[in-house]
């Protein structure tokens, strides 16, 4: 008679080139053990679990699905086999495969090391690669560096409810990615009425235009579903970097480009022409509450 | 006959006003004078412009709409960045000899009666449209490494400061050439103060 165990989805957890940040993050999942028994966990290697690595590499199990984090590197390999071959064995027969932070994404911050050999899993940047392109239909990218743990959650929630997940063209959740890391920002009275903050730290002023915050531009829900449940980069006064996005990361992450005081990049689908209109008008005006310190605003002043 | 439209009557109001403010002075042109000008009553007037400094406004929006409209042309064409600093000077010279009133207005009138324009058009919110179009050139230029990069206002105040002080001089009659023999070497020392070095 099959056992509990027997009808759980199960799960195996691989590593490329990485930092093992996205494993850290998810460890701050609350209620992370409840969530996890509901699978029968063949390899995560931050856990005691059924089986190590030295038996994992000997392809001998399938699971259904596969979290792959850190970059794609063709050269690499684990407990010696060749990484190309173990991704090609557990993918042939998963349900699902998770493409875990920035780097298993997108290239991330690995890439850097050696631009022209290590990739995403599925893609090179914002580019689709060959090597498993058969099995971009089973692929999820969960991109963010690190991810936040709830994303990671959503997703297997949705995969053991066996609930279809939506995806945007980079092949990412639509219901953590269609919305921007500006949505939810404490600082956006201070980006609409384009005050910069002065020095990193304030609680007061907007990081977008001298401090390199790439909020407006970068698709996340940092600000929606918020960070150990309370705070965001922007919320504590550092500027978005882009995490989730193909071009992470980007040079001089704590400095705006701009063109004669014209920043380069503005707020997706925003044209350009309306966004210098808007802002050349709101720059004209000047709101006393906002200009100061909040807590030292009088009302009546 | 054919009936005058609205909109026709409107515009008839505006051209006639920009004439007088430019050529009198804000204060001393009154509405009875730009009716009469117009050939209609005073009372009519006020079915187009309720008072004086809405018409200023009104005015303002009107000439910097045009030389929006006239940029964003140039900006959108294929051309190099210094020949569309020559296209921009040319266009402006144009207009200031062409429709000496609508720079006239812009330069003794808007600039020199700032109370009549503080309570509804501070600071951009009435010229956006031309100083927007100025962004966008500007914008372009560094981005295809023509220009290099400096405060805004740096640049923008070198090329339209120029470019009024020029028309200004012209207005004067102390030019000693006609003002089209002016364009390629502004638009060149423009260009030269801008470039990418």
């Amino acid at each position: 008679m099959p056992s509990k165990q027997d009808n759980k989805l199960k799960l195996l957890w691989l590593q490329g080139v990485t930092c093992n940040g996205n494993t850290h993050s998810f460890l701050n999942l609350q209620n992370i053990e409840q969530l996890l028994n509901k699978f029968e966990i063949l390899y995560i290697p931050a856990f005691s679990t059924n089986y190590t690595i030295d038996k994992i590499v000997k392809c001998s199990l399938d699971c259904d699905i596969l979290i792959f984090e850190g970059a794609y590197d063709p050269f690499m390999k684990r407990a010696g086999v060749n990484l190309k071959e173990l991704l090609f064995h557990y993918m042939k027969d998963s349900k699902q495969i998770i493409a875990l932070g920035s780097c298993a994404s997108f290239g991330g911050v690995f890439k850097e090391s050696a631009p022209d050999r290590i990739t995403g899993l599925l893609f090179n940047e914002n580019t689709l690669t060959t090597t498993f392109l058969d099995y971009k239909d089973k692929i999820i990218n969960l991109s963010g560096c690190p991810i936040h743990p709830e994303w990671l959650a959503y997703v297997l929630n949705m995969l053991l409810k066996n609930i279809n997940i939506e995806l945007d063209d980079l092949y990412r959740p639509i219901e953590l990615y269609s919305t921007l890391a500006h949505h939810g920002c404490t600082r956006n009275e201070y980006f609409e009425w384009k005050i910069d903050a002065k020095k990193f730290g304030l609680k007061e002023g907007c990081l977008f235009y001298k401090q390199g915050c790439r909020a407006p531009m970068t698709h996340s829900s940092c600000n929606k579903i918020l960070w150990n449940d309370e705070s965001s980069k922007t919320r504590v006064g550092t500027p978005c970097f882009g995490c989730t996005e193909p071009d992470f990361p980007r040079d001089n992450l704590f400095q705006t480009k701009t063109n004669m005081s014209i920043p380069q990049d503005i707020p997706v689908g925003v044209p350009k022409r309306s966004y210098l209109t808007m802002a050349g008008i709101a720059k004209t005006f000047h709101i006393k509450r906002l200009e100061g310190k909040l807590i030292d605003y009088k009302t009546d002043s | 006959m054919a009936r005058i439209s609205k909109e026709e009557r409107k515009n008839s109001i505006i051209s006639a006003s920009l004439q007088l403010f430019s050529e009198r002075g804000f204060y001393i042109t009154t509405i009875p004078d730009i009716a009469s000008k117009v050939g209609m009553s005073v009372g009519n007037f006020y079915n187009y412009f309720t008072s004086k400094d809405i018409l200023a406004k009104e005015l303002l929006l009107y000439i910097a709409d045009y030389l929006g409209q006239e940029i964003k042309k140039i900006n959108e064409s294929n051309l190099t960045t210094e020949e569309k600093i020559y296209e921009i000077v040319s266009m402006y010279f144009n207009l200031a000899q062409k429709k000496p009133e609508m720079i006239e207005y812009f330069l003794r009138v808007y600039l020199s009666n700032r109370e009549v324009f503080k309570d509804g058009c501070e600071g951009m919110v009435c010229v956006s449209s031309f100083v927007t179009e100025m962004m966008i050139f500007f914008d372009d230029g560094v981005s295809n490494g023509d220009l290099h990069s400096q405060d805004f206002f740096s640049a923008f105040g070198l090329f339209m400061g120029y470019l009024g002080g020029m028309v200004f001089l012209f207005g004067e009659k102390i030019l000693p050439e006609p003002l089209e023999n002016y364009k390629s070497s502004i638009s060149l020392n423009i260009y030269n103060a801008l470039k990418t070095r």
